[in-house]
């Protein structure tokens, strides 16, 4: 109690000296104001804990809106969805101009053959070509920027010293990133899906490979699946990307690093003398969606795909507060 | 500590990554293998005067001693250079394997003879006896090596053969070969035998076309990517051998100059007999010739052609046998390894059966599991099984039931969905204890709905329905939905099943009884045409067959043979097309007597094939295919079912090991989460505040602060000062001083190494609440660069979480005096208006401790004028500021008291003017601070 009633008073006490050098420090005409009902919630109110300012609570730093705020307005957000909700069109005029050519003829259609037979088709075929690399560098930049940013900029040191306890930061920081991140993720197939419609009608699946019609309102929910798992499948280069960014003060290093650790797992998974080591590099089964489109959709190889980006993301992130915990902030 | 650290990770990773390497470097690879190229000359013929060279390879133990031996045999149109893969593998395994281009292929010599007791068994035998006098071969008995046979194909055929013939012979692993070659050449679902059996042309064709002349050629290509092996090409044991390499085949065939184009000087052109027959035996050729011009079996030829099978040999095959056969083969369905495993478990030989994803038609040939199955039977009984020859019949069931624990009694390959990785499709191997035949454990009956249909053989055979095209197997590989399968409209009568309410996993073969009566095609279309058809199954279409039998067909009166097509598929309705699962076709030769009809019983096609729920079975008849020879006179059949309904065996017994997702799909993530959750745990520095009542009032007390470089320099020696409320600290020293290092403490970025800070009473630690009442501007400013002046510093108060009406903004805008610019994105700021942004910031809330670290750099001389007064006009109601400056006048002005620090340790605290008065006191002139500070420099330096 004699902590309380201390810091009460030193309130009080720096209170009354606030509300004077408000007036004389700028005489501003306003300076008055604050004053007096300031004093009195500092009296009235003895609940500063540890010493803290007035009205300073941890748990109301940096607020997911006000971090929302701060990261939106950024160049590289913006072009990045735009970029992501542009490519859709890009593909549709594409697949217009190129319409005239005919569908080579075989057994086997590919996902790019059956692109423009209804808006289904075109979101799968939009999601399979932007899944690989575009959505990667899209999370990528959303979670490496995101600390590794506010060291380049120095504000770093100055949210540390509000204070905003670390992990709060880092938790807060990494809500938002993976929140753009789904959103860049949620919202490139959403419009594939509106411009295919609108430009291939909304027609029934058809499955490549071997051309069979799935109706379009059963391929809906799977639809959703198939987001859903291009979402957790990205975890990983979320995770990877946001340990880079607490590590580092450049936000590129942070972005490459991460899509680079992508580009490598993909190129060992192509060396099949590993044997089912593969499956556990973190993009083997980043094509696993796939399965939830065919007649028969099987998901084991989707589960396998959460389950191993899950791991890699859970020990990741640890990793990444822990570091962050630690770190002495030089920047 | 922190260095130390860092070195160890470097240590750990660099040691990692070593044995790592050196692991790899000293991991023990495969022993290499040298083969021994030689031609043995063995004598064979019906009376033992032919002398024919093989070509072989010897390929001995690579650990040297005493091996079992192990014969492998290639395929047809295939030579011992097919195998050379497999047996260098097996070879590597401690066998001395022994290859050979048999009789007629290859460099060998010779003529086919089809696997001939006289010729090719022979050989065998010879071969038998030139492994028992090789040093690297164990040896049973004098003369008697231990030794098995694997191959497939007509390797297999061998295999069996040899078994029957040599007694020598301790296990084989003949796969995707025959029991009965007359049967498979002449397949009749009725079980009537091959001399009523339907030709399988196609396959026929292709079978003696690569004994023939164009072994060389495109074609023998073309019917190797047919055989089974699949994407191993040349598959070893899995497949009957793929084509060999034109070249060889060249040498072999044209003498020395080769019939390849090489030398075009020399190109001897072929003989009639060479064009007409190729290597095979001209007895062998004439038979061929004969049965596929009239597509019916002789009784010579089907004798001829079972000389060959094991069928002759019935109850003489008494060794351990594992049949490998595969699933997608319309040449050597799975039936011919049925019968090979009754015959030889007939006997008390331990046989285990597997059915695999392969065989004639394509399809995955799963290589690697072939040799392990392979290598487990033989391991087992050519290693590990004592002393003695088990192929003595006293001793020879040395125990059926204790096989190796690898091979399973009966093993069906499964379509195991697709790997995500690879997309390619992975086989599940489902297994039971014991071989069921391909009537199952168990037989189900399936109601089968249908009229009776009429159904039209065309003129010529043509078009004829799909179901597999022999020698294109590998087109259908990849797939297991795409189905080849083609019924030709008006061919086909089909019975269908309701809609499965519980999936039906058939496996073995189904039997379904067929009724076919001859329906009448009278030389008046108009009459008939609509009159059959309509009849149905009535009484008047067999009053109009009887009255019109006569005229219009030569062969019309009497019996008459009827050939059908059977096939069952599975069909899922909507749009999905129907499967026919492995594109295999039982044909049927029913004969219909004159105005009847004719029944039968007909087995179709072996499958392993799941019917999901909802799909129906399909069971259909049709007149033709691509395959086989079918009659060239036109006709209509009007085909009904006897019994209305499908008996499909089913084994229940048939498991595949554990298809739940793996272990580790639950584990992995779990411990994942459970150690991150330690990790972020463990090492969590409690917020517990460390308060000092006695300091309540202290802005800033310092004691023992230490922190070291990472170079092992200190930054902040043993550093320690108290501040007390409304004075104006300047903080000096020289760069390197420690002056920023220690303010960066005091905001909590960097964890001294020892000492404390407190502010207020309560003790720094990062993001310790108290620095809520510390405003700071340390080492330049920092902004969002695409954000507003205004707008950085809104959202920078918003972030602390503190109530907007705390924030005095206005105010500390005044101080920044950016006037208009405050709107603009920081990024287009002058240092000096970042500066001021960034002294604004650090005053917002108006903290009881505000820490400045150069507040006055890049500002102009009004502006610091003005700062000045700032600073003391804030310090003047009990706040406290701590400056820290180069510009000693500047210092001199400001602030009320100064710490002097020099390489990280305190020099001087105190007043500035006792500062001042104690070093004039000294020479009586100097009072600037300038000179009192290069003096301490000067003196501790």
């Amino acid at each position: 109690m004699s902590d309380a009633n201390g810091t009460a008073a030193g309130g009080a006490a720096t209170g009354s000296g606030t509300s004077g050098s408000g007036a004389t420090g700028s005489g501003a005409t306003g300076g008055t104001g604050p004053g007096p009902s300031r004093s009195g919630t500092a009296v009235a109110t003895p609940d500063r804990e540890h010493g803290a300012a007035y009205g300073y609570s941890p748990k109301r730093t940096l607020p997911i809106s006000v971090e929302i705020v701060r990261q939106f307005k950024r160049r590289r957000t913006l072009v990045m969805f735009g970029l992501l909700l542009a490519l859709p069109w890009v593909l549709v005029i594409a697949f217009k101009v190129g319409g005239g050519w005919g569908r080579p003829g075989g057994s086997s259609l590919r996902i790019s053959d059956l692109a423009s037979d209804g808006g289904l088709n075109f979101a799968a075929f939009a999601l399979s070509v932007s899944a690989s690399f575009l959505l990667v560098v899209a999370v990528a930049l959303f979670c490496g920027d995101t600390v590794a940013s506010e060291a380049d900029w120095s504000s770093l040191r100055y949210l540390l010293a509000a204070p905003i306890p670390r992990d709060r930061l880092l938790r807060q920081k990494l809500i938002v990133a993976l929140g753009y991140s789904a959103a860049a993720v949620i919202c490139l197939p959403l419009m594939a899906l509106l411009a295919g419609t609108l430009a291939f009608g909304w027609n029934d699946v058809r499955v490549p490979g071997t051309g069979e019609v799935i109706p379009a309102l059963d391929v809906l929910p799977r639809f959703g699946v198939v987001i859903g798992y291009a979402l957790i499948s990205q975890l990983v280069v979320a995770a990877t990307a946001f340990l880079l960014s607490v590590s580092t003060d450049s936000p590129l290093g942070a972005v490459g690093g991460a899509v680079g650790l992508v580009i490598v797992s993909t190129i060992l998974q192509a060396v099949e003398a590993l044997g089912s080591l593969r499956e556990f590099l973190p993009t083997f089964w980043n094509t696993a969606w796939l399965d939830a489109l065919a007649p028969e959709p099987d998901f084991s190889g989707m589960i396998k795909g959460v389950s191993v980006s899950v791991t890699y993301a859970a020990i990741l992130i640890a990793f990444a507060f822990r570091r962050f915990r630690g770190k002495d902030v030089v920047s | 500590m922190r260095l130390s650290g860092r070195r160890v990770t470097w240590i750990a990773v660099v040691t990692v990554l070593v044995i790592g390497v050196v692991t790899w470097l000293v991991w023990p690879s495969g022993p290499t293998v040298h083969a021994q190229e030689q031609t043995i000359t063995v004598v064979d013929g019906p009376a033992d005067d032919r002398r024919v060279p093989l070509d072989t390879s010897f390929f001995p133990p690579p650990g040297g001693g005493k091996a079992p031996a192990v014969l492998l045999a290639h395929g047809f149109g295939g030579s011992k250079q097919s195998v050379r893969d497999a047996a260098e593998r097996l070879s590597q395994e401690g066998y001395a394997v022994l290859t050979w281009s048999a009789r007629g292929f290859g460099r060998s010599g010779g003529q086919i003879a089809l696997n001939s007791p006289d010729y090719e068994i022979k050989d065998v035998r010879q071969l038998v006896d030139w492994l028992a006098k090789r040093p690297e071969v164990r040896l049973d008995a004098d003369g008697d090596p231990r030794v098995g046979i694997a191959g497939g194909s007509y390797g297999g055929a061998i295999a069996l053969m040899a078994a029957a013939h040599d007694s020598r012979i301790d296990a084989i692993v003949p796969q995707i070969t025959w029991y009965d070659l007359a049967d498979a050449l002449f397949p009749n679902a009725t079980g009537q035998g091959p001399e009523s059996g339907v030709f399988k042309r196609m396959w026929a064709g292709l079978f003696f076309s690569r004994g023939g002349p164009q072994a060389a050629g495109g074609l023998a290509a073309l019917t190797g990517q047919g055989g089974a092996g699949g994407q191993g090409g040349s598959g070893g044991p899995a497949g009957p051998g793929g084509a060999e390499t034109g070249e060889e085949a060249g040498d072999a065939q044209g003498g020395p100059a080769g019939q390849n184009g090489r030398s075009p000087a020399a190109i001897r052109p072929p003989t009639v007999e060479e064009v007409r027959c190729g290597r095979f035996l001209p007895q062998i050729c004439d038979m061929y010739q004969e049965v596929a011009e009239t597509g019916r079996a002789t009784a010579t030829a089907v004798e001829t052609l079972r000389r060959s099978s094991p069928i002759s040999v019935q109850g003489r095959i008494r060794i351990p046998t594992l049949l490998l056969q595969g699933q997608r083969d319309s040449l050597f369905p799975l039936n011919h390894a049925d019968a090979n495993a009754k015959a030889i478990t007939a006997t008390g030989a331990p046989v285990r059966v597997a059915w695999f994803d392969g065989g004639h038609d394509g399809g995955d040939g799963e290589v690697d599991w072939l040799h392990d199955q392979t290598r487990a039977w033989f391991d087992h009984y050519l290693k590990d099984a004592a002393a003695g020859n088990p192929a003595t019949p006293a001793t020879a069931p040395a125990s059926p039931a204790t096989g190796p624990a690898e091979v399973a009694g009966f093993t069906v390959t499964r379509d195991g969905g697709r790997d995500p990785g690879t997309r390619r499709p992975v086989q599940l191997h489902a297994v039971t204890g014991a071989y069921p035949g391909l009537s199952g454990t168990e037989r189900t009956s399936v109601p089968l709905a249908g009229p009776e249909q009429p159904v039209a053989n065309p003129p010529g055979g043509s078009p004829a329905s799909i179901s597999a095209i022999p020698g294109f197997g590998g087109l259908s590989t990849g797939s297991a939905n795409l189905s080849l399968s083609v019924d030709m409209a008006g061919q086909s009568a089909a019975f269908e099943s309701a809609p499965l309410t519980a999936p039906l996993q058939i496996t073995g073969s189904s039997t379904v009884k067929v009724r076919v009566r001859i329906a009448e095609t009278g030389a008046a279309p108009d009459a008939d045409a609509g009159t059959a058809p309509d009849a149905g199954g009535g009484d008047a279409g067999d009053a109009e067959g009887t009255g019109n039998a006569g005229d219009t067909r030569e062969d019309a009166s009497g019996p008459r043979d009827v050939t059908l097509f059977a096939k069952l598929y599975d069909t899922a309705g909507g749009t999905q097309a129907p499967v026919l699962p492995e594109g295999l076709v039982s044909p049927v030769r029913i004969t219909v007597p004159e105005g009847g009809a004719g029944e039968a019983t007909v087995t179709l096609p072996a499958v392993d094939h799941r019917f999901e729920v909802g799909h129906r079975l399909r069971v259909a008849f049709t007149t033709t295919d691509l395959g086989y020879h079918t009659p060239v006179s036109s006709a209509v059949y009007q085909v009904s079912l006897a019994t209305p309904a499908l008996e499909a065996p089913t084994v229940t017994g048939l498991r595949a090991p554990s298809t739940g997702p793996a272990w580790w799909t639950w584990a992995l993530p779990l411990a994942s989460v459970i150690a991150a959750a330690v990790l972020i745990a463990v090492g969590r520095r409690r917020l517990r505040d460390d308060y000092d009542p006695a300091l309540d009032a202290t802005p800033l007390r310092i004691k023992g602060l230490t922190k070291a470089y990472r170079n092992g320099e200190l930054a902040v020696n043993d550093l320690s000062f108290t501040v007390e409320p409304g004075q104006v600290l300047g903080l000096l020293g020289p760069n390197g001083a420690g002056k920023t290092t220690t303010m960066r403490m005091m905001m909590g970025l960097i964890h001294p190494d020892r000492g404390e800070i407190r502010i207020f009473g309560h003790r720094v630690v990062p993001g310790a609440p108290v620095l809520s009442r510390l405003g700071s501007f340390v080492e330049g400013a920092g902004f969002l660069p695409h954000l507003s002046g205004r707008a950085n510093l809104e959202l920078y108060w918003k972030a602390t979480g503190r109530p907007a009406e705390d924030a005095h903004i206005e105010e500390a805008l005044e101080i920044a005096g950016l006037g208009a610019a405050l709107e603009r994105a920081v990024r287009t700021y002058s240092q000096g208006m970042r500066q001021r942004l960034a002294i604004a910031q650090a005053m917002l809330g108006l903290p009881d401790l505000l820490v400045l670290d150069e507040p006055t750099n890049g500002l102009d001389p009004p502006q610091i004028r003005e700062m000045r007064a700032v600073l003391i006009r804030y310090a003047a109601r009990g706040r406290t500021v701590i400056v820290s400056s180069h510009l000693l006048a500047e210092v001199e002005q400001t602030c009320s008291h100064v710490v002097v620090m020099h390489r990280g340790r305190l020099i001087t605290a105190g007043p500035v003017s006792e500062l001042l008065r104690s070093r004039t006191s000294g020479n009586g002139v100097s009072t600037r601070l300038e000179d009192v500070f290069l003096d301490l420099i000067g003196e501790n330096a």
